[in-house]
């Protein structure tokens, strides 16, 4: 469990993970805000799940908003901002 | 959750964790902290995290000082077994406006005043701190290199623990639904999971102090307004201060993890309280980018958030003790930087609810200012 890393973004292991679980950190924002896990390139798309499944199977409550999932916000992969700025100036020309 | 509180401090975000913190150091007991969501749920979660000296106004550089001499000490006195991240490398202001650059001047006099150690740069000088600033499109800047930015959901979470060990009651997730009043004076507070006695309420509720203030019959001059931020992928340490400039509209820090984080004020973004994010922020956002800081723009945005700026008319907070409601306190209006003023809310906030002789001079902050038409204008502001 101390080996083993559940956020590979940000180097979280299952252990610490645990331990916020159990010192009342109850929500993935809540335990993201503390170690940033799901906060690096990937977004919690390969930890959000598994976070979620560790916070439902020690407070006993379903998978749900009350556990305050990581909130989806774009952009959906990362975009170099030279390209974002390269369409915006062709569409004011 | 308690029946019977002597202050309910609504708002789990910076000023309600540091007033509650300060209240219980002080010797106070049967604190109730409320919060909608979770600690730092709100605007502190979602804020640029940064802390500077580099004001306009007398009143700014004296509380931000503090909040920096405190932020410097904040491990050792919250007792914080964790660490809040404070990376003091300073902060570049640039400007590319003669006029910028004759207002720098004018607040380095006044930082000066107050034993801030700032100073003018060169654009060659500039060019050194930050050696991928495109400098030819500027006039100056400035640099203070105590300034600085760290973590807010650590920092919150430090004095969130403090404040716990000391016996302060924190709900979670519980929502205030009104504030009963009797002959002018505060009864209790009704929540979503029941109700609280108490003969006190320190609203310190961010983007929401206007609904909360309502309760009590109490109108505030303050808006929401939505503040955007992106986030990029982490690479190697390249800029060690925060860029900010009020001319160009940006703030550009990279954090202790590699990512830069960048915002800008747009007075066109929605007063509705949505957190939602939007196109033309990332689009003016990268352009802005390009043009000052160019190399960064090669870096892939990873995700772009929100939060509220709880707007004043003249961009500072409001300290209060209300005159019309007994019992009814307010620390609210910080209009994008109740991050950085944390540690001052906490002690102001403190002194003023149990009656203490102040150890800051706060009174220009009152909400009477306004009907007075006494504002302290900040001309300093992002």
């Amino acid at each position: 469990m101390r080996e083993t890393i559940i956020c590979r973004c940000s180097d979280v292991t299952l252990e610490r993970v645990r331990e916020l679980i159990a010192q009342g950190y109850t929500s993935m924002d809540e335990i993201k805000r503390i170690t940033r896990l799901g906060m690096g390139p990937c977004q919690g798309k390969t930890c959000s799940q598994l976070i979620m499944r560790e916070i439902a199977a020690a407070t006993g409550t379903p998978v749900g908003e009350d556990n305050h999932p990581h909130t989806t916000r774009p952009p959906a992969v990362g975009v170099k901002m030279e390209l974002i700025a390269k369409e915006a100036l062709k569409n004011e020309n | 959750m308690r029946t019977n509180a002597d202050i309910v401090i609504i708002g789990g975000g910076i000023s309600g964790c540091a007033a509650a913190y300060n209240l219980a150091k002080k010797g106070m007991k049967n604190i109730v902290v409320l919060e909608k969501r979770f600690i730092c749920g709100g605007s502190t979660g979602a804020c640029g995290a940064g802390v500077r000296m580099q004001w306009g106004t007398e009143m700014n550089c004296r509380f931000s000082k503090y909040s920096i001499e405190f932020y410097e000490n904040a491990n050792e006195m919250l007792g914080y077994a964790d660490d809040i991240e404070f990376k003091q490398s300073g902060y570049l202001l640039i400007a590319d406006t003669d006029r910028e650059i004759e207002q720098f001047k004018k607040n380095v006099e006044v930082q000066h005043a107050c034993g801030i150690p700032s100073r003018m740069v060169t654009l060659d000088e500039a060019k050194a701190i930050v050696p991928h600033l495109n400098t030819s499109i500027l006039k100056g800047a400035a640099f203070c290199e105590k300034d600085g930015f760290l973590n807010p959901f650590k920092t919150t979470d430090a004095f969130y623990r403090a404040a716990k060990r000391l016996g302060v009651e924190f709900e979670t997730g519980v929502e205030v639904t009104g504030i009963t009043t009797e002959g002018g004076r505060i009864t209790g507070v009704n929540t979503t999971k029941g109700r609280i006695n108490t003969p006190m309420v320190l609203n310190a509720a961010g983007g929401y102090s206007r609904e909360i203030a309502e309760m009590v019959g109490i109108e505030l001059p303050v808006y929401k307004e939505r503040h955007q931020i992106l986030v990029t992928e982490p690479v190697e340490p390249m800029q060690g201060p925060m860029v900010m400039s009020f001319g160009l509209n940006l703030y550009v820090q990279q954090s202790p993890h590699g990512s830069f984080i960048m915002g800008r004020g747009d007075a066109g973004e929605p007063r509705d309280g949505r957190v939602t994010s939007g196109w033309h922020f990332l689009e003016e956002m990268s352009k802005t980018i390009v043009n000052v800081l160019p190399p960064i723009a090669k870096l892939r945005i990873v995700r772009q958030w929100a939060g509220l700026y709880n707007m004043t008319p003249d961009r500072q907070p409001i300290y209060e003790k209300s005159d019309e409601v007994e019992g009814f306190f307010m620390a609210v209006g910080f209009s994008g930087h109740g991050f950085m003023f944390g540690p001052v809310t906490g002690t102001v906030m403190s002194e003023m609810i149990l009656g203490e002789p102040p150890t800051m001079d706060a009174a220009k902050l009152s909400l009477k200012r306004f009907e007075r038409g006494e504002m302290v204008f900040e001309p300093s502001v992002v």
